[in-house]
Order: structure tokens, then C-alpha cells, then sequence
């Protein structure tokens, strides 16, 4: 057991928990849509209409890429702490991650939501 | 050295040396679901937000995305992510097991290590099969 000093940082517990919370979030989507495409024997162009015709079903999905994009952002800066030196190099590809992730942000709600629909 | 000033900290490694490195079964399991995380941020994640635009933009980009991924090429790297991706989520679903205690002791992990690369690889062959 590692005796800690409790200095008010909450060592990356929020991170901890997000990551599980998210990854859970994911497998029911993940399992949602197997069990459409099951029933539906495939998927094809008409399946994508139909779903995302449904308000609900875009609200899901996009909970979901919330919770990736989230996911990512974790598993990325663990990657970087790990490997990334000297800390102006993990600080650049940590910018550079979050910018392209707030960037995949804003490309998912175009296609769900945006003027081209 | 008298004993007040030993050093309190073991000395550890500062950075974890790729090719030097020796891993036990979960240590593999553990380092795959790393490297299948960072290949579906870098080329899952634009690829699939490339699918779902234009499987919901019209027939005609629905079809030519398909197109574009029915290449032999393509089919090998989406036959890669699928793995990535059935990979990260077996093992996720181990650590998720472990974390709530299940499984936690030396035998049931080496067990369930096996498990995961397993079941990852048969659901990979399963879906390229029918992908192919």
C-alpha cells in the first residue's frame, strides 16, 4: 500500500473513473448496435436512414462519441506520460490531441446535426 | 550507511525501456490493449467518423465509401482495427472484472489473459470471413 500525503490533488482518480464510466458507455452502444444489425440480417444504407431518422438514436450516439472522444483523451495522455520526453515534446502532443479531439467534436454534431442533413 | 540515511525510495526506472522489457501474459495483454487503443485513435477514429458521414449523406457516398473499403488494401488495415477494436474491448472488459476483484489472483489472470487474446482473435476471424 502506498502511504500518500493528502494534499488536496486527487491523483488522477476523476481520470480513473471516467475511463471506466465511458468504457461502459461504449460497450452498450457497441452491444445496441450489434443487436439492430442482427435483427435487421446486416446493415445496409436503409438501416443508417432509418436509425439516425430517430432523434433518440442520435442523442445515443452522440453519448457515445462523447464518451470516446473522453475515453481517447485518457488513454492518450497516459500513452504520453509514459513515453513522451522531454515535457515541451508531451506537452505539444497533448495539445495537438485535444485540438484534433475537439475537433472530431465538432465534425460528429455537423453530421448529426448540422446544415448538410 | 547507518540506517536514518538509506534512501527511502527504491530506485525505479524513469521511463520503461520497449525492448528491453520482459512481460508476463497479462503484461501482453496489457501492452496489446495500449497499442490497439493508439491505433484507434490515430486511424480508427477518422476513419469511422469518415463512415458514418457518408452512410448518412446519400446512397451514392454510402456506396463509394464502401467501395472504398472493399479494396483488398483497406480490407487488411479494417481487418487490423477490427481486432484493435475487438482486442480493447475484451481486455477492457477484463480490467473492468479486475477491478471490481474478480479474478484478481495469479491463475484466474494468466486464465483470463489467455481469454482475452483468444476470444479477440476468433471474433477478428469471424467477422473478416465474413467482411472478406
Amino acid at each position: 500500500m502506498v502511504r500518500r500525503i493528502i494534499v488536496g490533488a486527487h491523483y488522477g482518480l476523476k481520470d480513473w473513473l471516467a475511463q471506466r464510466i465511458t468504457a461502459i458507455v461504449m460497450t452498450i452502444y457497441t452491444l445496441l448496435w450489434l443487436t439492430i444489425a442482427v435483427y435487421h440480417g446486416g446493415v445496409d444504407y436503409a438501416l443508417w436512414q432509418m436509425l439516425f431518422a430517430n432523434e433518440a438514436f442520435r442523442v445515443a450516439t452522440a453519448l457515445f462519441w462523447l464518451a470516446l472522444l473522453w475515453h481517447a483523451w485518457i488513454g492518450v495522455r497516459d500513452i504520453l506520460m509514459d513515453y513522451a520526453r522531454p515535457t515541451s515534446l508531451r506537452l505539444t502532443l497533448e495539445v495537438l490531441t485535444v485540438v484534433t479531439l475537439v475537433a472530431y467534436a465538432g465534425w460528429l454534431i455537423d453530421i448529426l446535426w448540422g446544415a448538410s442533413r | 550507511m547507518p540506517a536514518l540515511e538509506r534512501p527511502v525510495t527504491k530506485p525505479r526506472p524513469v521511463y520503461l525501456n520497449l525492448v528491453r522489457i520482459r512481460l508476463p501474459l497479462p503484461g501482453i495483454v496489457s501492452f496489446l490493449h495500449r497499442i490497439s487503443g493508439a491505433a484507434l485513435f490515430l486511424i480508427g477514429l477518422p476513419l469511422l467518423l469518415a463512415g458514418v458521414q457518408a452512410s448518412l449523406a446519400s446512397q451514392d457516398a454510402y456506396d463509394r465509401f464502401v467501395a472504398a473499403v472493399s479494396t483488398p488494401l483497406a480490407k487488411i488495415v479494417l481487418i487490423g482495427l477490427i481486432w484493435a477494436y475487438l482486442h480493447h474491448f475484451c481486455a477492457g472488459i477484463r480490467f473492468l472484472l479486475l477491478d471490481i476483484h474478480r479474478g484478481i489472483e495469479l491463475s484466474p489472470a494468466r486464465q483470463s489473459s489467455v481469454v482475452v487474446l483468444a476470444a479477440s482473435l476468433i471474433l477478428t476471424v469471424i467477422v473478416g470471413v465474413r467482411l472478406w
